[in-house]
Protein backbone atom coordinates (compact mmCIF):
# COMPACT_ATOMS: atom_id res chain seq x y z
CA UNK A 1 0.00 0.00 0.00
CA UNK A 2 2.89 2.36 1.12
CA UNK A 3 4.88 1.26 -2.37
CA UNK A 4 1.48 2.19 -4.16
CA UNK A 5 1.09 5.27 -2.81
CA UNK A 6 4.81 6.33 -3.46
CA UNK A 7 4.47 5.08 -7.05
CA UNK A 8 1.54 7.12 -7.70
CA UNK A 9 2.71 10.50 -6.39
CA UNK A 10 6.48 9.79 -7.37
CA UNK A 11 4.28 9.78 -10.91
CA UNK A 12 2.47 13.22 -10.32
CA UNK A 13 5.48 15.05 -8.97
CA UNK A 14 7.68 13.78 -12.13
CA UNK A 15 5.15 14.70 -14.82
CA UNK A 16 4.17 17.79 -12.93
CA UNK A 17 7.80 18.49 -12.90
CA UNK A 18 8.72 17.99 -16.48
CA UNK A 19 5.52 19.60 -17.73
CA UNK A 20 6.71 23.02 -15.84
CA UNK A 21 10.30 22.60 -18.44
CA UNK A 22 8.55 21.41 -21.46
CA UNK A 23 5.04 23.04 -21.80
CA UNK A 24 4.95 25.92 -23.90
CA UNK A 25 2.29 27.88 -22.78
CA UNK A 26 2.60 29.74 -19.05
CA UNK A 27 -1.12 28.70 -18.08
CA UNK A 28 0.30 25.04 -18.78
CA UNK A 29 2.99 24.94 -16.50
CA UNK A 30 1.53 26.51 -14.07
CA UNK A 31 -1.15 23.98 -13.88
CA UNK A 32 1.37 20.72 -13.70
CA UNK A 33 3.00 23.01 -11.10
CA UNK A 34 -0.54 22.27 -9.37
CA UNK A 35 0.05 18.80 -10.07
CA UNK A 36 3.51 18.75 -8.82
CA UNK A 37 2.86 20.16 -5.29
CA UNK A 38 -0.11 17.40 -4.47
CA UNK A 39 2.43 15.17 -4.98
CA UNK A 40 4.55 16.35 -2.93
CA UNK A 41 1.73 17.48 -0.42
CA UNK A 42 0.53 13.22 -0.47
CA UNK A 43 4.46 12.54 0.10
CA UNK A 44 3.81 14.73 3.39
CA UNK A 45 0.91 12.56 4.11
CA UNK A 46 2.83 9.44 3.84
CA UNK A 47 5.80 10.89 6.01
CA UNK A 48 3.63 11.69 9.07
CA UNK A 49 3.81 15.27 8.27
CA UNK A 50 -0.30 15.78 8.12
CA UNK A 51 -0.26 19.65 9.33
CA UNK A 52 2.58 20.47 6.27
CA UNK A 53 0.14 18.41 4.02
CA UNK A 54 -2.35 21.02 4.68
CA UNK A 55 -0.15 24.06 4.44
CA UNK A 56 1.23 22.95 1.52
CA UNK A 57 -1.94 22.39 -0.56
CA UNK A 58 -3.55 25.95 1.03
CA UNK A 59 -0.23 28.24 0.93
CA UNK A 60 1.48 26.45 -2.31
CA UNK A 61 -1.71 25.46 -4.61
CA UNK A 62 -3.74 27.74 -3.24
CA UNK A 63 -2.02 31.30 -2.79
CA UNK A 64 1.29 30.92 -4.79
CA UNK A 65 0.27 29.37 -7.60
CA UNK A 66 -3.16 31.51 -8.36
CA UNK A 67 -0.59 34.52 -8.03
CA UNK A 68 1.31 32.99 -10.66
CA UNK A 69 -2.06 32.54 -12.56
CA UNK A 70 -2.85 36.34 -11.72
CA UNK A 71 0.52 37.56 -13.06
CA UNK A 72 0.10 35.89 -16.41
CA UNK A 73 -3.05 36.38 -17.18
CA UNK A 74 -3.23 40.35 -15.70
CA UNK A 75 -0.06 41.14 -18.04
CA UNK A 76 -1.26 39.32 -20.62
CA UNK A 77 2.07 37.09 -21.04
CA UNK A 78 -0.26 34.29 -22.05
CA UNK A 79 1.52 33.67 -25.37
CA UNK A 80 3.03 30.55 -25.93
CA UNK A 81 6.84 31.01 -26.15
CA UNK A 82 8.81 29.03 -28.44
CA UNK A 83 10.98 26.47 -27.51
CA UNK A 84 13.03 26.14 -30.90
CA UNK A 85 15.08 29.38 -29.74
CA UNK A 86 18.07 28.70 -28.37
CA UNK A 87 20.00 31.73 -27.52
CA UNK A 88 23.38 30.42 -26.39
CA UNK A 89 24.66 27.17 -28.52
CA UNK A 90 24.74 24.40 -26.20
CA UNK A 91 22.99 25.81 -23.60
CA UNK A 92 20.56 22.93 -23.93
CA UNK A 93 23.32 20.13 -23.21
CA UNK A 94 25.08 21.99 -20.87
CA UNK A 95 21.78 22.05 -18.82
CA UNK A 96 20.88 18.76 -19.37
CA UNK A 97 24.88 18.05 -18.13
CA UNK A 98 23.86 20.28 -15.05
CA UNK A 99 20.95 19.07 -14.05
CA UNK A 100 22.34 15.25 -14.67
CA UNK A 101 25.19 15.73 -12.56
CA UNK A 102 23.10 17.06 -9.81
CA UNK A 103 20.87 13.92 -10.18
CA UNK A 104 23.80 11.88 -10.26
CA UNK A 105 25.91 12.82 -7.24
CA UNK A 106 22.65 13.25 -4.87
CA UNK A 107 21.53 9.61 -5.88
CA UNK A 108 24.48 8.65 -5.19
CA UNK A 109 25.49 9.89 -2.19
CA UNK A 110 21.72 9.15 -0.89
CA UNK A 111 22.04 5.34 -1.79
CA UNK A 112 25.65 5.61 -0.14
CA UNK A 113 23.99 6.85 2.91
CA UNK A 114 21.86 4.31 2.77
CA UNK A 115 23.52 2.02 5.48
CA UNK A 116 24.19 4.94 8.01
CA UNK A 117 20.49 5.58 8.08
CA UNK A 118 19.63 1.59 8.70
CA UNK A 119 21.62 2.46 11.87
CA UNK A 120 19.70 5.21 12.90
CA UNK A 121 17.12 4.12 15.83
CA UNK A 122 13.68 3.16 14.00
CA UNK A 123 10.66 5.23 15.20
CA UNK A 124 9.15 4.13 18.59
CA UNK A 125 5.62 4.32 16.98
CA UNK A 126 6.68 1.51 14.54
CA UNK A 127 6.22 -1.04 17.43
CA UNK A 128 2.83 -0.88 18.59
CA UNK A 129 -0.29 0.46 16.26
CA UNK A 130 -1.73 2.74 19.03
CA UNK A 131 1.07 4.36 19.83
CA UNK A 132 1.18 5.34 16.03
CA UNK A 133 -2.06 6.57 15.83
CA UNK A 134 -1.10 9.09 19.19
CA UNK A 135 1.76 10.07 16.87
CA UNK A 136 -0.53 10.83 14.39
CA UNK A 137 -2.55 12.70 16.57
CA UNK A 138 0.30 15.03 17.78
CA UNK A 139 2.02 16.12 14.69
CA UNK A 140 0.35 19.34 15.02
CA UNK A 141 1.34 19.29 18.76
CA UNK A 142 4.66 18.60 18.66
CA UNK A 143 5.07 20.94 15.38
CA UNK A 144 4.01 23.42 17.81
CA UNK A 145 5.57 22.81 20.74
CA UNK A 146 9.19 22.96 18.67
CA UNK A 147 8.26 26.18 16.53
CA UNK A 148 7.24 28.21 19.82
CA UNK A 149 9.53 27.23 22.11
CA UNK A 150 12.96 26.49 20.62
CA UNK A 151 12.39 28.95 17.35
CA UNK A 152 10.29 31.39 18.78
CA UNK A 153 12.26 33.98 17.67
CA UNK A 154 12.53 32.73 13.89
CA UNK A 155 9.38 32.85 14.21
CA UNK A 156 8.17 35.94 15.27
CA UNK A 157 11.42 37.30 12.56
CA UNK A 158 9.45 35.51 9.85
CA UNK A 159 6.77 38.36 10.39
CA UNK A 160 8.91 40.87 9.95
CA UNK A 161 10.08 39.00 6.38
CA UNK A 162 6.27 38.83 4.88
CA UNK A 163 5.50 42.59 6.28
CA UNK A 164 8.92 43.90 4.30
CA UNK A 165 8.27 41.63 1.44
CA UNK A 166 4.25 43.29 1.12
CA UNK A 167 5.73 46.34 1.26
CA UNK A 168 8.50 46.11 -1.14
CA UNK A 169 5.97 44.61 -3.42
CA UNK A 170 3.57 47.25 -3.29
CA UNK A 171 6.53 49.81 -3.70
CA UNK A 172 7.78 47.91 -7.22
CA UNK A 173 3.96 47.10 -8.53
CA UNK A 174 2.86 50.36 -7.76
CA UNK A 175 2.48 52.93 -11.17
CA UNK A 176 4.94 56.27 -10.16
CA UNK A 177 2.28 59.04 -9.28
CA UNK A 178 2.66 61.52 -12.21
CA UNK A 179 4.03 64.20 -10.50
CA UNK A 180 5.43 67.35 -11.51
CA UNK A 181 8.71 66.46 -10.57
CA UNK A 182 8.80 64.00 -13.42
CA UNK A 183 9.49 66.06 -16.00
CA UNK A 184 12.58 67.51 -14.37
CA UNK A 185 13.90 64.53 -13.71
CA UNK B 1 1.24 -5.74 8.61
CA UNK B 2 2.50 -7.14 5.54
CA UNK B 3 6.00 -6.09 6.09
CA UNK B 4 7.23 -8.64 3.11
CA UNK B 5 6.21 -6.15 0.21
CA UNK B 6 8.32 -3.57 -0.90
CA UNK B 7 7.98 -0.58 1.54
CA UNK B 8 9.44 2.84 0.24
CA UNK B 9 12.46 3.64 2.71
CA UNK B 10 14.19 6.73 3.07
CA UNK B 11 16.72 6.49 0.26
CA UNK B 12 13.86 5.96 -1.56
CA UNK B 13 12.39 9.72 -1.14
CA UNK B 14 15.76 11.38 -1.12
CA UNK B 15 16.11 9.77 -4.65
CA UNK B 16 13.32 11.20 -5.82
CA UNK B 17 13.74 14.11 -3.93
CA UNK B 18 17.13 14.54 -5.76
CA UNK B 19 15.21 14.21 -9.80
CA UNK B 20 12.77 16.84 -8.69
CA UNK B 21 15.83 19.05 -7.73
CA UNK B 22 17.73 18.05 -11.21
CA UNK B 23 14.33 18.74 -13.45
CA UNK B 24 14.01 22.40 -11.25
CA UNK B 25 17.73 22.89 -12.24
CA UNK B 26 17.24 22.29 -15.97
CA UNK B 27 14.18 24.32 -16.42
CA UNK B 28 15.75 27.39 -14.42
CA UNK B 29 18.96 26.96 -17.06
CA UNK B 30 16.73 26.22 -19.88
CA UNK B 31 13.48 28.20 -19.91
CA UNK B 32 13.78 31.62 -20.99
CA UNK B 33 10.41 33.40 -19.59
CA UNK B 34 10.58 34.81 -16.11
CA UNK B 35 7.57 33.20 -14.72
CA UNK B 36 9.07 30.23 -15.67
CA UNK B 37 12.45 30.41 -14.04
CA UNK B 38 10.73 31.39 -10.95
CA UNK B 39 8.45 28.12 -10.80
CA UNK B 40 11.16 26.00 -11.52
CA UNK B 41 13.07 27.53 -8.52
CA UNK B 42 10.21 25.92 -6.75
CA UNK B 43 10.09 23.10 -7.88
CA UNK B 44 13.74 22.78 -6.33
CA UNK B 45 12.22 24.33 -2.97
CA UNK B 46 9.94 21.35 -3.01
CA UNK B 47 13.00 18.76 -3.57
CA UNK B 48 14.91 20.69 -0.47
CA UNK B 49 11.07 20.50 1.68
CA UNK B 50 10.82 16.61 0.48
CA UNK B 51 14.27 15.75 1.86
CA UNK B 52 13.40 17.49 4.80
CA UNK B 53 10.38 16.19 5.49
CA UNK B 54 11.53 12.46 4.84
CA UNK B 55 14.60 12.19 7.14
CA UNK B 56 12.23 13.81 10.17
CA UNK B 57 10.75 10.73 9.84
CA UNK B 58 13.66 8.79 9.73
CA UNK B 59 14.61 10.64 13.14
CA UNK B 60 12.11 9.42 14.97
CA UNK B 61 10.92 11.97 17.49
CA UNK B 62 12.73 14.63 15.85
CA UNK B 63 10.13 17.09 14.69
CA UNK B 64 13.10 19.66 13.73
CA UNK B 65 12.99 19.15 10.15
CA UNK B 66 9.24 19.60 9.67
CA UNK B 67 9.80 23.30 11.18
CA UNK B 68 12.33 23.59 8.57
CA UNK B 69 9.83 22.94 6.33
CA UNK B 70 7.46 25.39 7.56
CA UNK B 71 10.17 28.50 8.00
CA UNK B 72 11.15 27.72 3.91
CA UNK B 73 7.15 27.76 3.01
CA UNK B 74 7.05 31.23 4.92
CA UNK B 75 10.53 32.43 2.56
CA UNK B 76 8.98 31.05 -0.11
CA UNK B 77 6.09 32.88 0.06
CA UNK B 78 7.61 35.86 0.67
CA UNK B 79 10.56 35.43 -2.44
CA UNK B 80 7.22 35.07 -5.05
CA UNK B 81 5.96 37.83 -3.29
CA UNK B 82 8.94 40.06 -4.21
CA UNK B 83 9.99 38.04 -7.20
CA UNK B 84 6.44 38.82 -9.27
CA UNK B 85 6.75 42.22 -8.13
CA UNK B 86 10.02 42.34 -10.13
CA UNK B 87 9.01 40.45 -13.14
CA UNK B 88 5.36 42.60 -12.97
CA UNK B 89 7.50 46.14 -13.01
CA UNK B 90 9.93 44.74 -15.69
CA UNK B 91 7.19 42.92 -17.79
CA UNK B 92 5.11 46.50 -17.73
CA UNK B 93 7.73 48.87 -19.07
CA UNK B 94 9.06 46.06 -21.90
CA UNK B 95 6.44 43.27 -22.66
CA UNK B 96 6.86 39.84 -23.48
CA UNK B 97 10.59 40.65 -22.09
CA UNK B 98 13.12 37.34 -21.66
CA UNK B 99 15.90 36.65 -19.13
CA UNK B 100 17.22 37.35 -22.80
CA UNK B 101 16.71 41.01 -23.16
CA UNK B 102 17.61 42.01 -19.40
CA UNK B 103 20.56 42.50 -19.87
CA UNK B 104 20.56 46.46 -19.37
CA UNK B 105 23.23 46.99 -16.48
CA UNK B 106 25.86 45.11 -18.98
CA UNK B 107 28.88 46.97 -18.93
Amino acid sequence: MQLFVFICAGLMILTGAIGVIVRSHPVHAALSLILTLFGVAVMYVAQEAQFLAAVQVIVYAGAIVVLFLFVIMLLGVDTAEDLRIEPFKLQRKFAMLVGGGVIGLVTIAAISSRDNLALVKPLPSDAVGSVEIASHDGNIRRLARDLFSDHVLAFELTSVLLVVAVVGTVLLARRAPKSPSETTS
Amino acid sequence: MIASVAVPTTTWYLVLAAVLFGVGTVGVLVRRNPLIMLMCVELMLNAVNLTFVALAKKLGDDIGGQTTVFFVLVVAAAEVVVGLGIIVAILRRKPNATADDLAELKG
